[in-house]
């Protein structure tokens, strides 16, 4: 969705604030919502890409005016309730009135470093061939999905070189709506300053995206 | 987004409230039986203190005094980080870059906050910023000026925008002036702003 998330390129937002030693988090409730959200993905059965579906998925301004983990909080809240695991009056009363719905698993103490330590690898194996080998000239297509995508707007309708073939990858546009992984090739791809930004486009700059095969064509 | 919360002091009792939302939905899904409050004590832990910018730092100054290592990172750096015991969550599969005189790297996620957390921890507030997303793909130059960084102007800038589940790690030159020193003290020269490219490592005159 061309929501407020695709930031690259976009004007006024000021100078980056570096803050000498940063603590890992700036309130308790921060650490209490990382926590969920990462405990909750077991039980809540959502993926990656749904969850950051939720938290791009909202009206501009106030993504802009939420702070990080505000934002990971209220998806982690529409996530569940719309999965019907908990419901607002329950939320509010700060306490459970219905009996639990049936999940698969929940994260025990035991489980912690061991799921971690897993991850979520999105490499996934393949019987076709990648469309494009590295030194090929690529447009990236100009999509306007209203759906989750990961091809920003800023190099949408621009040329750039496949520089290396990735593998082959969960498809977030499709992981997203809930159609299956549908693995796609996946590549980096180099752009040139000028050809993104124009007149005002360092020439010392290269920019590159890592972009499935259906966000490009040949050029 | 927002600049942090303890900015802007008329943002309080609009904290208070999510500290109180927070809290109030933990015991909601404590209470159905959806979370272990053990476990999330645990996660905590781990990103405060276990996995952060220190874990990265051991791998660039491995690579640093080892060329066998060095040669191992930039082929293939998931399996060569793992040798190291650092994989997992929001590293499955990591990419190296080499800093070199003529070529600078610089990591950056401009549509969310996608960052290695096996070796760098979780993100600093200002890489999931909107100045930073937006402007580290159009105006480098201008961001590392924001950092107190200047390069010189024949260097050359790649950045990466980490639009997909592919992990950057910055491996930066190593200082001059440290020859023949180990590697626990050279990783004390790696900091994590070197390791995302917005910064440089400490030079030995530092550490004094």
């Amino acid at each position: 969705m061309n929501g407020a998330q695709d930031m690259g390129g976009k004007h006024g937002f000021g100078p980056v604030k570096p803050e000498p030693n940063e603590p890992v988090f700036h309130a308790d409730w921060e650490k209490r919502a990382f926590a969920l959200t990462l405990a909750m993905g077991m039980p809540g059965g959502w993926n990656i890409d749904m969850g950051r579906f939720a938290r791009e998925n909202r009206p501009p301004a106030e993504y802009l005016s939420m702070s990080y983990y505000q934002i990971w909080f209220a998806a982690l809240e529409q996530m569940i309730k719309e999965r019907g695991l908990v419901s607002d009056d329950e939320i509010e009363a700060g306490h459970s009135l219905r009996p639990p719905k049936p999940v698969k698993r929940v994260l025990s103490p035991a489980d912690v470093a061991k799921t971690l330590h897993r991850g979520g690898p999105t490499e996934r194996d393949t019987n076709t061939a990648a469309a494009f080998k590295a030194g090929d000239r690529v447009r990236m297509k100009n999509i306007q999905p209203l759906t989750h995508t990961r091809l920003p707007g800023y190099v949408r309708g621009h040329v750039g070189t496949i520089e290396r073939v990735v593998g082959c990858h969960v498809f977030p546009d499709s992981n997203a709506v809930g159609a299956g992984e549908n693995p796609q090739w996946l590549y980096t791809v180099r752009f040139d300053g000028p050809e993104l930004w124009g007149a005002v486009g360092d020439p010392t700059v290269k920019i590159s995206v890592d972009a499935w095969e259906p966000y490009m064509e040949p050029a | 987004m927002s600049e942090h919360d303890h900015d802007h002091d008329h943002e309080h009792s609009e904290l208070s409230e999510t500290q109180l939302r927070v809290r109030a939905l933990e015991t909601v899904l404590t209470e159905k039986g959806y979370v272990d409050p053990a476990a999330l004590d645990l996660l905590i832990e781990t990103y405060e203190k276990k996995i952060g910018p220190r874990n990265g730092a051991r791998v660039v100054a491995k690579a640093w005094v080892d060329p066998a290592y060095r040669t191992r990172l930039f082929k293939d750096a998931t399996p060569a980080i793992a040798e190291i015991g650092y994989a997992g969550r929001q590293g499955e599969h990591i990419v190296a870059l080499e800093n070199t005189p003529k070529l600078h790297h610089i990591v950056v996620c401009t549509l969310c906050s996608c960052y290695p957390w096996p070796v760098l921890g979780l993100p600093p507030v200002w890489y999931k910023s909107a100045p930073y997303r937006s402007r580290a793909v159009a105006n480098p130059r201008e961001v590392l000026a924001d950092f107190g960084v200047t390069l010189p102007k024949d260097t050359d800038i790649r950045i990466w925008d980490s639009t997909a589940e592919i992990r950057y790690l910055v491996v930066p030159m190593r200082p001059a002036g440290t020859e023949g020193w180990s590697e626990d003290r050279l990783a004390e020269l790696v900091t994590r702003d070197s390791m995302i490219g917005t910064g440089l490592p400490k030079s030995p005159k530092d550490l004094k």
